[in-house]
Parts: C-alpha cells; structure tokens; sequence
C-alpha cells in the first residue's frame, strides 16, 4: 500500500463529504419543479451549512456531553461509511477491513446516538422522534439485512467490493429476478431510513408525524449543521449502497488511476442525478402513509428481500 | 354417432330453451329433449353391449365399461327429473316462487348442465374433462340462485367461489399431468392428454409429477365431489335450490365428479406403483363419511338432512374405491347407481314435501301420508332405501363394502358402522312425524308427479335383488381397471 | 448446471414481476388499484407467452398469447371496470386488517409452493420448468386472496389472478395446453366472470352491498 492509495481515501471521503449537500440540492430541486414551485437553487443546502456554522450555538441547561458529542459521532460515522462503500472504486484500504453487515452496525451506531441525544434533553418532541426513530430502525435493519443477503448470495462474499467485481465480471452478466425483489425492498428501506415520504416528510414539523426532525429540534448552529450534513451524507450513502448493489456500471475496479476515477465521477454523478429526480418524482407521487401503517410498510420490504432469496434460490440456485 | 346425439340433443336443447323456454309448454319440451338423450343413450348402450368399448371424433370421446352406465344412469335420471320438474316447477310458478323468464333460465341451464355432464363422462380428454366440469359448475350456479332470496344467493355464491377455486386446483393437476406426460407421449397437446393414451404408458410416467398432479386433482374434484372438509357448498347449494336441481346436483354431478377423480387415481396407480391414493382416498371418504353423520343430527331442513346424507354416501364410495380390489371397486360402481337413485327419488318425494308443507324444515311438515300419500309412501320407502335396508340395493352394495373392509382393513369396520347407525337413527327418527301425525295443511295445486320416485324406488329394489348380467359384467370390467 | 439462455433469464424475471404483482395484489386496499394490477399481471403473462411462442417457435402460442391479450388485458378489466362503475364501488377502499400477518403467511406459502415444486424442478428437462414453483406460489398467493377479502368483487379479483397464475404455469411449463382445450378454458373464465357480474348486482339487490358480511347466514345448525 502506497501513500497515493491513502491519498485517494481521503479523497474519496472529502467527495463524499462534498457531493452529499448538492444530492439532497438536487432532490429538492427536483421536487420543487415537479410540485411547480420556484425551485430552490442545488447549492441551496451549502448556503444553509454556511449560515449555521456563523452562528453562536445555543445549548440546553441540562444538556450532556452526550447532547454536544452526539452531531460531531454522527458525521464522523457517516463519513466512515462513505469510505467504506465503494462509491467510486473497489481499490481502497477501508472498503476493504469493513464488510456489508459492519456497515448496518454504523449506521445503527448513529442512530443510537442521534436517539440517545434526543432524549437527552428530555423534552417530548425529542423523546417521541426517539422513540419512533428506534422503531424504524428495528424494522429497518433485518429487511436492510435481507437485501443484502441477496447480494452476498449472489457473489458469495459480504464484502461490497466483491460484490461489484463479481457483478462486473461479464460470464455473470444476466438478469436476476431475485435482484429485483431486493431493489424494490432497497427503496423501500432507503425511503424508511432516510426519513422521506412515504414514512416522513424531510420538509415539515408536523408533530404528530415527524421523526427525524423531532430528534433534531433541540440542535443549533454548528450542531445542527453537523446534524443536517449527516443525514445529507446518509441519503448519499444510501445512494451509493444502492449504485453498488444493483448497478455497479462504471465503478472502477482496477488499480486506481485518475482517468479511471474521472470516469467513475462522472457516472457517479451520472447515476445520482437519476436517482434524484426518481426519489423526487416518487416522493412528489406518494402520500404520507399514517404512522401505524409504517409497519406494514417495511414488513413489505423484509417479504420482499426474502422472496427474492427464494427466488434466487429457486430459479437461480 | 350416438355419442354425438348424447351430448348434442340436450345441448340443442339448451339452444331452443333459451328462446322458448318462457312457453307454457317449455316443460313439455324438456322432458321431450330429455326423453331424446334417454333414448340416445339407450342406443350407445345397446351398441356398447354388442361391440364392446369403443372411441370417437379421433379419440377424443371414448366410451368404456366403467364410464357406459354412468352415461346411461345419467341420462335416464336427467330423464327422470325433468318428468318431476315439470309438475313441480308449475306448484313453484304457482305459489310465485318463479318468474317464467326465470323458468326459461331454469330450463336452458338444465338442458346445458346435463350436456356438461355428458361431455365430463364421454370425453377422452382430461383438458376437456376439465373443460365440462367448470361448465357443469358454471351452469349449476344460476340454478342454485334461481329463486334470488338472500339465502339463495348465499348459497350460490360459497357453491361458485369454493367449486371455483377447487376446480381451479384440479386444471393445476391436468397441467401437472400434461408435463409428466409431454415427455412420455410428445408434444403433441390433442395425444398426450387422451387418457387411454395416458392409461397405456402410465408405468413410465414420472412418478413425482404425477404424484403431486394427483393430490391437486383429489382436491380439486373432491371439492365437486362433496368430499370433507371442503363440503361446505353442499348442503347450502341443495338445501337453496329448486329442488329438481338439488336431485341432479346430489344424484348426477356428485358421481360425475367421482368419475373425474377416479380417471385421475387410475392413472397415478399405474404411475407411482404404490397404495398411496388408495390410502388418500379412503382417508377423504372416512372422514367425509364420519363428518356428515355427526352433523346429520343437527339438521333441521329437510334438504339439507338428505345433502349431508349425500355427503356420507360420497364418502362410503370415496372409501370403497380407495380400498381398491375387485370387490370393492364393485361395490363402489353399485353405490353409485343405486345412490344416484334413490338420492334423486328421496329430493322428489322432499320437494313435494316440502311445497304441501310450505317450509323446508322439518318441524313443519306433518302427516304427509293423511294429505298426499303417495309422497308419503314415497319419502319412506326412499329414506329407507338409503338407509341400507335389505332388499333395496344400497343394502347390497354396503354389505359388500362392509365385508371387504373387514377384511382388508378391520380398523375402519367398526368406524364406518357406528356411522351408518348414527346416520340410520337421525334420518329414520326424523321421517315418522313428518310421514304419519296430523295436519291440516292443503293439498297441492297441481297433482305431483311420482312416477319417478317410484321408477327409481323400483330400480333400487331391482338392483337389490338381481343385477343384469350386462351390468354386472361392466362392473367386473371397470373394477378391473382399478386393480390391474 | 450452465449460465441459462437469455430468453430464460428474461422469462425468469418476468415469473418474479408476476410473483411481486401477486403480493402487491394481497396487500392492495383499493378496487381500482387491484384492477390494475390484474392488467398488468395479464400483460406480463402475454409477454412471457410470447417470448416463450418466439423461443420455441411454437406458433400455436401466439395465438394463445393474442388470446390472452385480448381476454386478460383488453375483455375483462373492461368488464371489470364497468362493473365497478355501474355498482359505483370506483373509490372503494377495503378495510384490511393485519396485512404484515398476511404478508408472512403468503411468505409461508410461497416457501410451501416452492418446497412442493423443488422436486419437479429438480428433474426439469428445461430450464422453464423451475417457473412452475413461481407459478403455484402465484396461485397460493390468489387463494389466500380469497380467503382475506371479505367482498365481492375483490374476490373475484383474486379468483382472475388464480387464473393467471394457471395460464402462466401452462405455458412455462409444457409450452402451452392444446389449443382447443385452452379455447375451452377461455370461454369458461370468461363465462365466469358473466356470471360474476351477474351476481353482483344479485347480491347488491338483495343485501344492499357487496360486502360478504351479509352472506353469513347459512352456518351450519
């Protein structure tokens, strides 16, 4: 391993990083013009970042180290993530000490801070967008799992960057109804996790329905900015998780070179403008499903990642 | 030919219904088309005694010893019952129970219900097999709902979804036995599912396929044949129609479905070598025999008593024939005829009942003998009849399913005559008030027709007694198939 | 076994199209939404029969195909359709309770479906064989259809896509059933669905509705 290789992690990240506020730029975008309202500007969500970190944080009386700890753990797992994902190469160090499953577990160690501060303050909006967000993500993480399981059935690894080589390969290059199923329950969870519509409105405050932005209510200035960037980063790497999974085109998988990860950049970028206007055209197309029916829901999702296991076993096998 | 003028004369029939079955005269016509099939099968029958099985249209229709007298005793009851309907409709039209556009649908979907059952019997081919099963269910089911009040609707609805969805497992199975069979007889669609063709390579037939098509099939057509637990339609269907439909349903399609899934059992016999749809079957019938006779207590309308009888019946031939052997395979073809008899004589004489009583329950009908004896006479001899008594011919053909069974297999001996005395108890205690005992209930308007329940009484009697050689050997033959 | 051709690959895909649309149908709430799952699922079914007419050089499938696009796609929802109009059941939302139970045991019986298939399977001589499992999982999932709902025409809509589940494992799995037999088979589905529509307005003049909760009175006494 050479310090280029290195370089290039960081790299990776600091794209990442970056990209992740022009992505949910570009949904909100998209949603505004498909809803025709004056649409926002991408860069929309840098200028809220800029704005936040210029102002005087403000903190609850009786908050913890927990409270003011929680933004800067949450970006930082975020940010191991995206290194872990190979968004734009299979050819790192990172992506490679972490499997799949290791990266349910980060996102599951976010969410437990993100709840645990939300109930720190010890207000009630935080304690129900806590308590809401924890039963997502019970619901969440199997049917996550399953779809994953999927993948790993497929290559026979748990390591993502397998997993896209072995997509990549051109003997397995054929249709597979059971990825299908999976992409289908991907969506789903990444609907779910993210907070969009169906399950949440990423653009309201209702009470009675909110969850992720109950949690982050009581968060200001640099706090909050951390907050809104990691969950920016989270639908990014979602994003990727998804590109990687079902459609790994234009990653690269040889040594790392600047014109293959110019190339793959660009179809990074490519596959997230899709993604993003398909994200808003759906969310602008669904209505908020009632809390109780979120269940049901995800329920789909973990059916719908096990029969394509079945499938995959039946017709594949 | 006359399996052509078989299956077409009740189908022209149903055509000319159609338009003229609103006449006053429409019953007339129906039993004269019915009279014609009668004849026309008395023709095949003729024929077949004189040249042996025989096949038509390329294979496609095939007529032999075990499906001959089904198609005789069908037509002779469709016969039969149209002779019955038509005084019995007219009470019906009397006491406004039916419109006559609804007696121009009653007449049509009777003539094309029989063409439906004549077709099941004489095809070759399990795709057209299943083709006239779905169409015998499909005509019957507006007859059910004929008289349009709630309880007929109901019926007619669970008789359409659960026969449905059954009917809909059985064309399952065909595929199933299609793909076993492909392989076997070519691709060749108009071969590989004529079932002489099927009966004549069945020991190369996958034994996997044809296994799991015959358990859909089972299930399928048991589902026709009343088999328990998916009896539920039966007594709603019988008990809601007129009651000329619940003789037909309970004496002709009941066998016909039997039929079906008979075919179906030779054919896996054949392909799995071993006793294990023999062992299903008599499990089905068991238990649908069991079932009914528990539940014939509790019955309080006088059609459905005599539908879970049928049930139980089903269930005696269901066992019979599961137990396989020349005995019982006799004794199974036997109870079909005499069942199908007397089973259609008791609903005439019931329906009569029941129109002079003017309430199906049973509590209401009473001293049938002081009002109109010969439906008196009529409702005991037959409860009797199906009752086993010696001399009548379900005692012969009981008595012969009750030896063979002690023989082969004592463990269900004492089973099945527990639930014959059960039956024999419910049904005996319930006809001698409703046959003797006092009432002042009118005469009918028109007087009933009971020529056919004596006709049949007469028959079973007969068949207690003395088989024609020619049916007797039929039945050796069919039983054959079900052993070689 | 070898990389399977890429007609079977397509054909597979479109076995499991059929088998998301099957779940989707359990879960879906409204009338309208059901139908036009059912055109869709009739349309995947022509595709298949065509792919596998095109693949087999079976010109007999093609006429089944066009038969199945103008039955399923084109007669039927038509008649469905108009039905629900006539009825005035367009908005209708089905109240369904506990649809994540029904869910897992439709899971239940795809896995039964597919364990009863395996053995067929294991000794296909195609490769389309191994649909078959799909196709009776998609006939299960159209039972269970059934046994959920408690109105009529949401069971009669359930009763089609058992159908459709029927056709496809007839044509996957043995290239189709002989001609006339399926002309048979045509004709009683559509014959069937008269008679359904008959029925409704039956049930409708009788009970008011066509909610089956009124067709509880005949239990057994």
């Amino acid at each position: 391993m050479t310090t280029a290789v290195y370089l290039w992690q960081v790299g990776v990240c600091l794209v990442a990083t970056g990209l992740a506020p022009l992505f949910a730029g570009w949904v909100g975008q998209c949603r505004a013009m498909l809803q025709n309202r004056a649409a926002p500007p991408v860069w929309q969500p840098y200028r809220m970042l800029r704005k936040l970190f210029h102002k005087e944080a403000t903190l609850a009386t009786d908050a913890s180290w927990l409270f003011r700890s929680a933004p800067y753990v949450v970006f930082a797992v975020m940010v191991l993530a995206a290194a872990i994902i190979p968004s734009l190469t299979t050819q790192l160090p990172v992506a490679r000490v972490a499997d799949a499953i290791a990266l349910v577990g980060l996102f599951a160690t976010a969410r437990v801070f993100m709840a645990l501060a939300a109930m720190d303050i010890g207000t009630a909006f935080g304690t129900l967008g806590a308590r809401r967000e924890m039963m997502m993500g019970f619901l969440t993480e199997p049917a996550l799992l399953m779809v994953l399981f999927n993948a790993f059935l497929m290559a026979g690894t748990t390591a993502l960057p397998a997993i896209v080589q072995s997509t990549l390969t051109p003997s397995h290059a054929m249709l597979h109804p059971s990825l299908a199923f999976a992409a289908v329950a991907f969506v789903m969870v990444l609907l779910a996790e993210n907070a969009r519509l169906p399950i949440d409105n990423p653009s309201t405050h209702l009470e009675l329905t909110m969850i992720h932005e109950a949690m982050v209510l009581e968060y200001s200035a640099r706090h909050l900015a951390l907050m809104e960037w990691a969950s920016w980063l989270k639908l990014f790497n979602y994003a990727c998780i998804g590109f990687t999974l079902f459609m790994p085109w234009g990653i690269a998988t040889q040594s790392v070179s600047v014109g293959g990860m110019a190339f793959a950049l660009l179809a990074l970028v490519a596959k997230l403008l899709v993604a993003g206007s398909a994200l808003a055209l759906f969310e602008t197309t669904s209505a908020k499903l009632r809390l109780f029916r979120a269940p049901e829901f995800l329920t789909m999702a973990f059916l719908l990642a096990v029969l394509g296991l079945l499938v995959h076993l039946l017709l594949e096998g | 030919m006359e399996i052509a003028l078989v299956v077409g004369f009740p189908l022209i029939g149903a055509a000319l219904l159609a338009v003229i079955g609103a006449q006053r005269y429409a019953a007339e016509v129906n039993v004269a088309i019915s009279l014609a099939t009668l004849l026309a099968a008395a023709a095949l029958v003729i024929r077949v005694i004189r040249g042996g099985a025989m096949s038509a249209f390329d294979e496609q229709c095939f007529i032999d010893p075990f499906n001959v007298f089904l198609v005789a005793l069908t037509a002779l009851v469709g016969f039969t019952t149209s002779v019955f309907s038509r005084p019995y409709m007219r009470i019906e039209a009397a006491h406004g129970h039916v419109t006559t556009g609804r007696l121009r649908l009653y007449h049509s979907m009777y003539q094309l219900f029989m063409t439906a059952m004549l077709v099941a019997l004489t095809t070759n081919n399990l795709g057209f097999l299943w083709v006239a099963m779905e169409a015998a269910t499909l005509s019957t089911v507006l007859l059910v709902s004929l008289y349009r009040t709630r309880a007929s609707i109901e019926a007619a609805w669970k008789y359409f979804i659960l026969c449905g969805v059954g009917i809909a497992l059985a064309l399952f199975g065909t595929i199933l036995v299609y793909v076993a069979a492909e392989g076997r007889l070519g691709g060749n669609g108009m071969t590989a599912l004529l079932w002489t063709h099927l009966n004549a390579v069945k020991g190369q037939l996958e034994p996997t396929v044809i296994g799991l098509a015959f358990v859909f099939l089972l299930v399928g057509y048991g589902t026709k044949v009343g088999l328990a637990p998916l009896h539920n339609w039966l007594p709603d269907a019988h008990a809601e129609g007129p009651t000329p439909v619940s003789a037909v349903l309970s004496g002709l399609l009941l066998n016909v479905a039997l039929y079906a899934v008979l075919r179906c059992k030779i054919i896996t016999d054949g392909a799995l070598h071993s006793a294990l749809p023999g062992r299903m079957l008599m499990g089905f019938g068991l238990l649908s025999t069991v079932w009914a006779t528990f539940f014939l207590w509790r019955q309080r309308d006088i059609k459905r008593l005599f539908a879970y009888s049928s049930i139980e019946h089903m269930g005696i031939m269901t066992f019979a024939f599961g137990m396989g052997g020349p005995i019982a395979s006799f004794a199974g073809l036997l109870h079909m005829t005499v069942h199908s008899l007397t089973k259609s004589a008791i609903f005439f004489a019931a329906g009569h009942a029941t129109q002079t009583a003017g309430t199906q329950r049973m509590d209401g009908i009473r001293g049938l003998l002081a009002v109109h004896p010969s439906v008196g006479w009529g409702l005991m001899l037959g409860a009797l009849a199906i009752l086993g008594m010696p001399p009548f011919g379900v005692f012969a053909s009981e008595y012969l399913v009750l030896t063979t069974a002690m023989r082969d297999h004592p463990w269900a001996t004492p089973i099945l005559l527990i639930a014959l005395a059960i039956a024999f108890a419910a049904i005996f205690g319930r006809m001698q008030p409703m046959v003797f005992g006092d009432t002042q209930a009118p005469p009918l308007p028109h007087p009933p027709s009971l020529l056919p329940v004596f006709v049949h009484l007469i028959l079973v009697l007969a068949l207690g007694i003395w088989i024609p050689p020619a049916l007797a050997q039929w039945y050796r033959l069919a039983a054959h198939l079900f052993t070689e | 076994m070898p990389a399977p051709t890429f007609a079977t690959q397509v054909l597979q895909t479109l076995a499991g199209a059929l088998l998301l649309i099957a779940f989707a149908m359990l879960a879906e709430r409204r009338s309208r939404r059901l139908v036009t799952l059912l055109i869709w699922q009739g349309a995947v079914l022509v595709t298949s029969t065509l792919l596998v007419a095109v693949t087999a050089h079976l010109s007999h499938l093609f006429f089944s195909a066009m038969l199945t696009l103008v039955l399923k796609v084109g007669v039927l929802p038509w008649i469905l359709l108009r039905l629900m109009h006539r009825l005035g059941i367009e908005r209708d939302n089905e109240p369904l309770v506990n649809v994540p139970t029904l869910m897992l045991v439709g899971l239940g019986a795809v896995i039964f479906a597919f364990g009863l298939a395996q053995p067929i399977t294991a000794l296909a001589t195609t490769v389309i064989r191994q649909t078959l499992g799909i196709a009776l999982a998609v006939i299960l999932l159209a039972l269970l259809m059934i046994l959920a709902r408690r109105k009529a025409f949401t069971q009669v809509i359930g009763f089609l896509a058992l159908e459709n589940g029927l056709f496809f494992a007839a044509t996957t799995t043995t290239y189709g059933m002989p001609m006339v037999v399926e002309l048979g088979i045509a004709l009683d589905v559509l014959v069937g669905v008269f008679i359904f529509g008959v029925f409704f307005f039956h049930i409708r003049e009788q009970f008011d509705s066509l909610d089956l909760h009124h067709l509880e009175s005949l239990k057994e006494d």
